[in-house]
């Protein structure tokens, strides 16, 4: 950042304060204070590293898949984890943060990702209970971020969260087959919730009196809602989808509060959160050490790339 | 669009569609690649998985050149004081047809 003085400064954050308060977005080459800059890049750069990991646990199952139908599903999906992935990047990148280094970042532990990718995928019920549960949770965090106050960020969430209800759509029809399915299917389907219900609740963070930044990343338009807020919408639209599935949610408390208008969840285990952030997950090690070998995998591809187009760069210039 | 040079090896492009027939290109976003085929066919892939677009421009990022960043900027000014050219500037009567 260019040094400036200090009352030039002033005036660039009334500016900024100015674009904000009039629920206007901030573009990529406006000022912004720097720890503005910081919190997006490091919130864009987040949620990319989450869905590049995110293309593991289910890639985990595309060559056995149960069908040619599921396996296009599949194919289709993790494809578009990959691009959700790219267009992020492309909007950290337009805040100077570069792709490169937020690789190493990923692979060296210096950016996280989203700890629900830390969870093992045991069965093909568990890419229905992800596109139900894991995305349907997405969903609810994002579709709010459609108004970021980062313009960029905005962008590419609309054209995310297009995608993403084909996810939970494609989720959720997948259980439904396996519930008219055998009996051992549905205890299938019962086990993945049992499995993915608790991480999904810890998708949305710790909860409020947890969470120091919230009231100033709200105050800067870059969070929408508190935690909580996000977690309550997501049970509340959860639960007649488990009943109408015919599966049981495993928290025992989980009860309609009629004087609320919403319902009352148990404890979330908010130990086992930290943990699993801390890097000590069931699969924290494997899915990192796959992005890596994955990166260095790839180096001869792009390698080879870059000496054709300098080769036939050099050819154009020669006719 | 000159940002910040980036150290991944490749260039930067920046991504514009076309709808369908009769739109503009739109700038949709960017991405990297070695050469400006490849910036095409990754263009495709990764901004027209369903039927998003029937054209695209890509263009290096740092071939663009742009205007300062502020709205305020006087760059601008010139259009602003001219309300002489927008139609609602001149008074007719209600009562002239096709006007």
């Amino acid at each position: 950042m260019t040094a400036l003085p200090d009352e030039a400064t002033g005036d660039l954050t009334a500016h900024f304060d100015d674009t904000l308060g009039h629920e206007r977005r901030i573009e990529p080459r406006d000022w912004m204070p720097d720890a503005y800059r910081a919190t997006v890049i490091r919130q864009i750069a987040q949620h990319a590293h989450s869905e590049i990991i995110g293309m593991q646990p289910e890639g985990n199952w595309i060559t056995r898949a149960p069908s040619l139908r599921r396996k296009a599903i599949l194919i289709a999906k993790v494809q578009d984890e990959a691009g959700h992935g790219m267009y992020l990047y492309s909007a950290a990148e337009t805040l100077g943060a570069d792709r490169a280094d937020m690789t190493d970042k990923l692979i060296s532990g210096r950016q996280k990702y989203s700890s629900i990718f830390n969870y093992p995928t045991l069965t093909y019920a568990d890419v229905g209970v992800i596109g139900w549960l894991v995305d349907g949770a997405a969903v609810c965090n994002q579709v709010p971020l459609c108004r970021s106050s980062y313009g960029p960020y905005a962008r590419a969430m609309v054209r995310i969260c297009k995608e993403e209800s084909f996810h939970q759509r494609q989720g959720y029809e997948l259980l439904m087959t396996m519930m008219r399915g055998t009996a051992s299917q549905r205890a299938m389907v019962q086990d993945a919730t049992n499995r993915f219900w608790w991480p999904s609740l810890m998708m949305f963070g710790p909860p409020d009196d947890q969470s120091p930044n919230t009231a100033q990343s709200m105050a800067w338009g870059i969070k929408r809602h508190t935690n909580d807020e996000l977690r309550q919408r997501f049970v509340d639209m959860t639960v007649p989808q488990a009943d109408k599935l015919g599966v049981t949610l495993p928290d025992p408390d989980l009860t309609w509060n009629s004087e609320r208008g919403h319902y009352d969840a148990g404890a979330v285990d908010w130990d086992e959160f930290m943990a699993v952030v801390k890097g000590n997950g069931p699969c924290n090690v494997q899915r990192v050490a796959r992005r890596q070998s994955a990166h260095d995998e790839g180096a001869w591809v792009r390698e080879a790339a870059s000496a054709h187009a300098v080769k036939q760069a050099a050819r154009k210039d020669a006719a | 669009m000159a940002g910040p040079q980036v150290r991944s090896g490749w260039p930067l492009y920046e991504v514009f569609l076309r709808g369908k027939r009769g739109l503009n290109h739109v700038h949709v976003g960017s991405l990297h690649a070695a050469d400006p085929e490849m910036a095409l066919h990754h263009a495709r892939d990764l901004y027209t998985r369903r039927n998003e677009g029937v054209s695209i421009w890509v263009v290096a990022s740092a071939d663009i050149t742009a205007s300062s960043p502020d709205e305020k900027d006087p760059f601008f000014a010139p259009s602003g004081d001219k309300v002489y050219r927008h139609p609602t500037f001149y008074e007719i009567p209600a009562d002239v047809p096709h006007m």
